[in-house]
């Protein structure tokens, strides 16, 4: 998902709603931006709940809403669900590995009143897309695609960058080409929940991404008639924050299959307590709930930020990234070189691409944990064991 | 074919949609995963693209609807802004 083309407004509202309708996915991808809890949410909003969810935000003013996952495509009313948001009058995107679909759904969206399909890759050759998956899926994802332009959808195809295929960036995007995508977004991964457990073997080394950087602007300016490239630098190499959601509870509303409401689809992971779509309106968790204002305007920041000339820009960073790397999320993002805790995660940095550049090629590196619900319930399992212990 | 020019006929294209939104107060743009805002006079013209009028077409009409405004090199601007946008091509 991109912000680009979204001004932040000043009143705030849930302009772009992002509605996570599964945990559920056929694929594994070890850098997935679903919390590492996926097990624990099986109790999903029916039908009737989304429709409600939908009609209020979009009473609110929501004008985009993305369906997504997990793969949204398991969910059997999902025409059902496009078809009440276009009437609703969204404009309406599928977030979809392209697993679970074929020309007939394809067919039925269009009907449905669909706007828009992104079709994520993990790779631009069948050998390496398969293994990150975790499924045989290159060639389906393919033929999908091709049915995509067919039946005349806008096309975004998402590639989410890593150590494991950012070399391969000019192949990936002569793909995108072949297949006629008319955005392509080439995502790097941002370091959370699957991620971050998989960050030793999935963080660029700093020359491979000046190299895909270099690589990214030269197609930029030769497919800049016919695709619309967007690179999403990663942000542990920056000196500087990203204005995370364009400001908390300010654009962005995430509903989670539970029906749990966010300001942000990682949000899950911070100590806080959300809204639910059970037991509240959209208008009133988004204007009166306790999660949605925590760290709205500037009130609640501490130094470096609160004194900060560039808060207004940055709104101090991302959260998220502030609890994990700091065990405080009204710290200022590490990132940010006037962080306390910046030289940590730049050294961490460096030994991350101290460990990429030593990495014997003959020899197996340490395996990735892969999305899957027995991960889950694992990494579960295991954060309990101390707490068992102790009270033993 | 130039889209500025009288017998040109404008068309929305088609990863774009233009809505009115009673929200915001005024008509938008949307595409995948993105909005623009449209200004009131931006939204005068654009809601006139319709794949049947051609830009004289236009300008007359917006000529009628507002007499004492000076307009027409503003709405051949716009084609063109709208245009390099991708928001709108010329009908075949």
């Amino acid at each position: 998902m991109t912000t680009a083309g979204f001004e932040q407004s000043s009143k705030g509202k849930p302009l772009w709603l992002l509605a996570e309708l599964t945990y559920k996915c056929p694929l594994q991808c070890p850098y997935c931006s679903n919390p590492v809890e996926i097990a624990k949410y099986q109790d999903e909003l029916t039908t009737e709940e989304w429709f409600r969810v939908m009609r209020e935000a979009r009473e609110m003013g929501a004008t985009q809403l993305g369906f997504s996952g997990g793969e949204p495509l398991v969910r059997k009313d999902l025409e059902e669900l496009i078809a009440e948001a276009r009437r609703l009058g969204f404009y309406t995107n599928l977030i979809t590995s392209g697993v679970g679909m074929d020309e007939d759904r394809i067919k039925a969206f269009k009907e449905a009143g669909l706007d828009h399909i992104q079709i994520s890759f993990q790779a631009s050759n069948e050998e390496l897309n398969n293994y990150l998956a975790g499924t045989k899926s290159f060639n389906h994802k393919y033929e999908m695609a091709r049915l995509v332009k067919k039946y005349e959808y806008p096309m975004v195809l998402n590639i989410v960058l890593h150590r494991k295929n950012i070399e391969q960036i000019d192949d990936i995007i002569n793909m995108c080409n072949d297949l006629d995508a008319d955005y392509v977004e080439l995502a790097s991964t941002q370091y959370y929940g699957w991620s971050r457990i998989n960050i030793d073997q999935l963080l660029p080394t700093k020359e491979q991404l000046d190299n895909a950087w270099q690589v990214t602007q030269k197609y930029k300016e030769k497919y800049k008639d016919k695709m619309k490239l967007i690179y999403v630098i990663p942000d542990y190499y920056e000196t500087r924050p990203k204005p995370c959601m364009n400001g908390w509870g300010s654009v962005f509303l995430t509903i989670v299959p539970d029906g749990t409401a966010l300001p942000c689809h990682a949000a899950h992971q911070l100590p806080i307590e959300f809204p639910n779509v059970r037991d509240w309106t959209i208008e009133g968790l988004w204007n009166d709930s306790e999660g949605f204002n925590v760290f709205r305007g500037f009130d609640w920041m501490k130094e470096p930020c609160r004194s900060c000339p560039e808060k207004t820009k940055d709104f101090g960073g991302c959260r998220c990234q502030a609890y994990m790397l700091t065990g405080d999320a009204r710290n200022a993002d590490p990132v940010c070189d006037k962080s306390p805790y910046h030289a940590e995660l730049h050294a961490d940095v460096e030994r991350i691409n101290k460990l990429a550049k030593e990495q014997d090629p003959n020899k197996d590196e340490k395996p990735l944990m892969f999305r899957n619900m027995r991960n889950s319930k694992d990494i579960e399992k295991d954060a309990k064991k101390p707490h068992l212990e102790t009270t033993e | 074919m130039d889209i500025t020019a009288d017998q040109t006929i404008p068309e929305i294209a088609p990863t774009f949609r233009l809505q009115w939104e009673k929200a915001q107060n005024c008509y938008v743009v949307l595409y995948p995963e993105g909005m623009v805002k449209l200004s009131p006079s931006a939204g005068e013209i654009m809601k006139r693209i319709d794949g049947a009028q051609s830009v004289a077409d236009i300008i007359s009409e917006l000529q009628q609807q507002f007499p004492d405004a000076e307009l027409e090199q503003d709405v051949r601007k716009f084609m063109e802004v709208a245009h390099d946008n991708g928001w709108i091509r010329a009908k075949q």
